[in-house]
């Protein structure tokens, strides 16, 4: 099987990629890229943990084929912090104790940050709808809402 | 919330005690790399040459290997070993066998999805290309999934001569095993009584649910050593047991745990580390598994499924006269003592004068269930919680004041044999009962359930060791994977002990070649145990420096004290010399004898024992037979809370997945004895828009078995839950729920037949 070539970007980084034609965005973050920060709970779109956003839209990077990503921009939590700076949610994140094992962490980052530059001033409910794609087994998403309505406030504040 | 406790007894001497950094809520250590991405997991790590393996798993629930051709297989272009159960030793004990058999099937495959044989190829892709070349030849058996069915004479026979308990006469074959607990006359106690309910409920299986999936990284050279990376709950169990399974010395397989993505008890036992051993032993190269979520769900420990009879006997003003449960467990086709955890746990929280349970373990064809948070407990309390709360409605009694009334305290004779020391359960309900919650007024279609929870708590073998750096900090190694913040509370102990500020202290997780052996992070033990050892180890560490201060002083080390992080001369040298800090000591410690180190061994005891209370609002909706989680409050005895967030944490996921437990989750299986829902679509466990939040109530009557009275408090928070929503449930539907879950269809078809 020949192999599709990809000329992306990653986190602002120009990167490209040879892919078998059935690998997901998914599979070469991880395998080849070597950005494993979205991680595979499913495989089948149901647990949120590989989520980034392609072009600006929050995906389910497990259900997107890597050739996808051509031409395109892509964004993972690897690329949330500024340098040293925490991005407002993962310092959120961390004020709240709001991870346990910490596995659906990246995916949770990505997609909250992809709700607060939608609607930067959600309500709990709108939160909760918004996470509710983001499987999180340890934490009953009490401290996970907490730390988004947060992080929300903060940044509106700033 | 943390309510504090203050009374007159050897817990409260505890609870006074005034800590500086425990019960503070500092960042954990291992955060930033969690948030920012970098924290590796199980399926994170890669090895050079690494070759990747997948599984050829049984289409059927039952049946005998007739033969496996693997030669299509092997002869495929990229794969370089294949294992089947011929490749490992067979085992002496039988629980060892039993897992290894779970790990490959041997014979017989016992259910839909038994792992036949592996394959390591160059990619994934080559591997289950391969897969399906193997030629398995079946002879398929009856198969049995349901657990009062494969008691029946007529049931299909899993295994021969697999009792391992006194069998009562009239039991089948798949019955391994049977336990009786209780004290007191039964029939005494229910001629005492003004009312007696007597129900049957059933609970499905369900699973733990921990979003990353199983997966490991084994490499094994021609020398014969090893190494294995995985997601697990305990690497030493991982190392013991896979080293016996392909025929290694301990000492020669070193295992590192992976930050692990939640295990609930699921990954306390070995499924792929084995199996890619020995399939890097064949081919000589690193082998990486990793299970999809199908593979989870189909072959790794599902909780056991339930059926039970409970009877009650009451009098008019409440006070329990008498008890009795006969749960019935089925946890797959390997014999397990959770039916047993079941029957000892089902009255814990009563002081009662008569009461007997007991149970019964029954073969199916379904996976081998793995421990899940309080193993054995939710189901088994469930049934008595529901029975109590139906007599408290008959009797027009308020369900916490009859929880009170009959609740257990020091002194009680346990339902389970032991007498309780210091337990929180009175405390636990009057602080329900106080809450604003429980005088909060209900809409229409809504139901308040209340229900009590108990765990034991385990201890266990534990090792901690830490070095006293140069720089006056400290490093701490411990021995048990950190499922929830445990390297922060273990370092807040340390810190604590020693006096000196939290971020001096970094604490890790050791490979295990780094200390002494570990038991599995199970039983809510780390907290309590590596807290113990880790309070013991700084002790020891004190002890050197304060003898080194000692001899700088030229005094005797006995003349020394530790006082606030320093060496201070005591007695009539009290004054004579200033306090001489951790960092000073440190610093010339080359100088006064060498490096100052601390460690401790341990089996520990006294883990002491956990009660819960959980209070829940929930609206029925008589339409469509859907719950709705209005409002849910969690009460529990921590002993101490160290780090209270992740006390708080526990409750509230505890609470969560007992709610998933209560209303959703289900394995469910069809006529063909296949399991139908293996993803988390058609398995559908909480989300958050599924959820109010979990307030989280914590209380501190400390445990006498620890310095700083700390109680596990990992698992009591699953147990409430299914009772709570059921009785919830059952006043706002105006019926009576007796299976679990309670999904629409069946809260609808329990309205429409009371019409
Ligand atoms: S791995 Fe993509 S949604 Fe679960
Ligand atoms: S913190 Fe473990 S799954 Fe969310």
């Amino acid at each position: 099987m020949s192999k599709i070539h990809v000329s992306t970007s990653i986190n602002g980084d120009a990167v490209e990629y040879l892919c078998d034609p059935s690998e997901t965005l998914l599979d070469v973050l991880r395998n080849r890229v070597g950005l494993t920060g979205a991680k595979e709970g499913c495989g089948s779109g149901d647990c949120g943990a590989c989520s980034v956003e392609l072009d600006g839209r929050l995906v389910c990077s497990c259900l997107v084929l890597a050739a996808e990503a051509e031409g395109k921009e892509v964004s993972t939590v690897e690329g949330m912090a500024d340098g040293e700076k925490l991005h407002v949610l993962q310092q959120k994140i961390l004020d709240h104790a709001a991870l346990q094992c910490g596995v659906c962490t990246p995916g949770i980052l990505v997609a909250a940050k992809a709700l607060l530059e939608k609607n930067p001033d959600p309500t709990e409910t709108e939160v909760r709808y918004w996470l509710a794609g983001n499987l999180c087994r340890c934490t009953g998403y009490d401290k996970i809402i907490r730390a988004v309505m947060d992080a929300a406030a903060e940044m509106r504040g700033a | 919330m943390v309510t504090e406790y203050k009374e007159g007894s050897v817990g409260a001497e505890l609870g006074q005690r005034e800590f500086k950094v425990v019960g503070t809520r500092p960042p954990r250590p291992d955060g930033v790399d969690k948030v920012t991405g970098r924290a590796l997991f199980g399926a994170d790590l890669t090895a050079p040459g690494m070759l990747h393996a997948t599984i050829l798993r049984s289409p059927h629930a039952h049946a005998k290997i007739v033969s496996i051709d693997t030669s299509a297989a092997l002869a495929m272009d990229g794969v370089k070993a294949v294992v089947t159960s011929d490749d490992f030793v067979k085992q002496g004990g039988s629980g060892n066998q039993d897992t290894l058999d779970n790990c490959m099937a041997r014979g017989k495959v016992f259910y839909d999805g038994h792992a036949v044989v592996a394959v390591a190829a160059t990619s994934v892709m080559v591997a289950n290309a391969a897969l399906k070349l193997i030629k398995v030849e079946y002879e398929i058996l009856p198969h049995e999934t349901d657990v009062d069915a494969a008691m029946l004479d007529s049931a299909p026979v899993l295994h021969a001569g697999r009792k391992f308990r006194n069998i009562p006469e009239g039991n089948n074959a798949n019955v391994s095993g049977f336990w009786e607990f209780g004290h007191g006359d039964i029939d005494e106690g229910f001629a005492k009584a003004d009312i007696i309910v007597e129900r049957s409920f059933k609970t499905a299986a369900t699973h733990q649910g921990y979003i990353e999936p199983h997966a490991t990284l084994a490499t094994m050279g021609p020398d014969g050593r090893g190494e294995i990376w995985v997601s697990t709950q305990g690497h030493y169990m991982v190392r013991d047991l896979s080293a016996a399974f392909v025929g290694m010395e301990t000492s020669q397989l070193r295992v590192t745990a992976a930050e692990i993505g939640g295990g609930f008890g699921g990954k306390t036992t070995v499924y792929l580390e084995p199996v890619a051993l020995a399939l890097s032993k064949k081919s000589g190269r690193p082998v990486k598994m990793v299970m999809t979520r199908e593979e989870v769900f189909r072959a790794s420990g599902p909780t056991t499924s339930s059926s039970t009879d409970v009877k009650i006997g009451m009098t008019k003003d409440g006070r329990i006269t008498a008890g009795q449960a006969k749960p019935r467990y089925q946890g797959g086709a390997y014999p397990n003592i959770t039916a047993m955890l079941g029957a000892m746990t089902a009255f814990a929280s009563y002081d009662l004068e008569a009461v007997q349970t007991q149970a019964w373990n029954v073969l199916t064809n379904r996976p081998k269930q793995a421990a899940y948070r309080a193993p054995g407990a939710p189901m088994a309390i469930y049934t008595v919680e529901s029975v109590i709360d139906e007599l408290c409605q008959k009797l027009d009694l308020d369900p916490i004041e009859v929880r009170l009334m009959n609740a257990a305290k020091k002194g009680t004779l346990s339902s389970y044999g032991p007498t309780f020391d210091e337990i929180g359960l009175v405390a636990t309900l009057e602080a329900a009962k106080a809450h604003p919650h429980y005088a909060a007024p209900l809409g229409p279609n809504q139901g308040r359930g209340v229900s009590c929870g108990f765990w034991f708590n385990f201890a266990g073998n534990t090792s901690v060791s830490m070095g006293i750096n140069e720089d006056g900090t400290v490093s701490v190694i411990e021995g048990n994977p950190d499922i929830g913040g445990s390297r922060a509370s273990i370092s807040m102990m340390a810190a604590e002990e020693l006096g000196i500020p939290f971020d001096k202290v970094r604490t890790i997780v050791g490979d295990t070649n780094s200390i002494g052996f570990n038991d599995v992070t199970d039983g809510s033990r780390v907290t309590f145990s590596v807290g113990l050892a880790t309070i013991k180890a700084a002790r020891a560490a004190i002890q050197n420096m304060c003898g080194r201060a000692a001899q700088v002083w030229g005094i005797d080390a006995d003349a020394v004290d530790w006082v606030d992080g320093a060496a201070v001369p005591t007695g009539h040298n009290a004054g004579e010399f200033p306090p001489m800090t951790l960092a000073e000591i440190a610093a010339d410690s080359a100088k006064t004898g060498g490096p100052i180190a601390g460690h401790h061994e341990v089996n520990a005891d006294g883990a002491g024992v956990s009660f819960g209370v959980h209070l829940v609002d929930v609206e029925v909706d008589p339409e469509t037979g859907f719950t709705e989680i209005k409002r849910y409050t969690v009460f529990q005895d921590a002993g101490k809370a160290i780090h209270p967030d992740y006390v708080e944490g526990q409750m509230q996921g505890g609470a969560v997945q007992g709610i998933g437990w209560a209303l959703n989750e289900e394995y469910i299986y069809g006529e063909d004895g296949k399991l139908q829902n293996a993803g988390f679509l058609d398995y559908r466990i909480p989300v958050a828009s599924d959820l109010p939040m979990i307030d989280a109530v914590i209380l501190e009557i400390p445990n006498p078995g620890h310095p700083y009275g700390v109680r596990g408090v990992g698992e009591t928070g699953i147990v409430p839950p299914l009772a709570a929503v059921a009785n919830g449930v059952s006043h706002a539907a105006g019926v009576r729920m007796s299976e679990l879950p309670m999904s629409p269809p069946r809260i609808l078809a329990a309205i429409d037949g009371a019409k």
